[in-house]
């Protein structure tokens, strides 16, 4: 049997390589699904506990930085899933375009994601000594915001860990002269980054529309 | 693999969504308003993991693993809020 120096020797073909991966990376994301649906569930226990509270809270969100962030985030996966078509039919500038496209709505999103925190930290919305809301139940208004805080901090830390991967890749295809040896990479870093996509899919209503019919 | 005009119109979906999951905020149902908002996330949530994901064409392993994180997830809303909503 020939040795293919891209089939490390516990498996039988690249394909099974492959299979192996990607079942690996779900299980990641399984652990992940885990890590942010404790988030999830403390907001839902919050949430019943403190109905009117929360939809006041929620109130006092950015829908527009918010609404255009889900925008982003959703052409990115788009971008993203464009540049896997691309490293499966072995065209490194194209998968390196998107890749680097993809990072780059990221950071907007980041930039964006900024901007909004550091108006409703002026607002004083920021859990701690400085904490200010003008409503009825601002000690539990305060736990909206912790878990705001908490939930999107989270969250853009995958975003940048997702952007400094996104970079890294994108280089490693445009100077690859074998782009067949980072399909499979491509597509995992795929996964990862539709999974930071979901995970906002879900916080987005949660955080920002919630209270704008009342 | 699909093609670029397939995934184009997946996002051109999950865009038409989002502006109607924030069109649907603004009108009242009262309590519905979450589960609606909620339902749509899982459309879109769905066309993401069977489109982009690629789960729509994963073998049946693979998608049993992706199911699981989920059915754990169920699981922990299940036990925790079967105490917090009886008592």
């Amino acid at each position: 049997m020939q040795a293919d120096p891209a089939v490390a020797h516990q498996f039988e073909d690249a394909a099974q390589q492959r299979d192996a991966a990607t079942l690996g990376m779900w299980i990641f994301l399984a652990t992940e699904v885990l890590f942010f649906g404790a988030m999830f569930l403390g907001y839902t226990v919050y949430r019943i506990r403190y109905p009117e509270t929360f939809l006041a809270a929620s109130n006092h969100t950015l829908i527009l930085f918010g609404s255009i962030n889900t925008g982003i985030l959703l052409v990115s996966s788009f971008c993203m899933v464009l540049a896997v078509r691309a490293a499966e039919l072995r065209r490194s500038l194209a998968t390196g375009g998107f890749l680097a496209l993809t990072a780059v709505l990221g950071i907007a999103f980041l930039i964006l994601k900024g901007f909004e925190y550091r108006q409703e930290i002026h607002e004083g919305l920021l859990p701690g000594a400085g904490f200010h809301f003008e409503g009825a139940d601002p000690r539990h208004a305060e736990m909206f915001f912790y878990l705001y805080f908490l939930m999107t901090g989270v969250h853009a830390l995958h975003v940048t860990i997702g952007v400094c991967l996104l970079g890294w890749f994108s280089l490693r295809a445009l100077f690859t002269s074998r782009i067949e040896r980072l399909a499979t990479s491509v597509d995992l870093l795929g996964l990862y980054w539709h999974f930071v996509d979901l995970v906002w899919i879900f916080l987005f209503p949660l955080i920002y529309l919630i209270g704008r019919s009342t | 693999m699909n093609s670029v005009k397939h995934y184009a119109y997946v996002t051109a979906g999950l865009l038409g969504l989002l502006l109607l999951t924030i069109g649907a905020a603004y009108i009242h149902f009262g309590p519905f308003n979450t589960a609606i908002a909620m339902l749509i996330s899982l459309a879109k949530a769905s066309l993401i993991v069977l489109f982009f994901m690629h789960l729509r064409t994963a073998k049946p392993l693979l998608r049993v693993f992706a199911c699981a994180g989920f059915f754990w997830l169920a699981l922990l809303f299940a036990l925790t809020l079967s105490d917090y909503l009886t008592r």
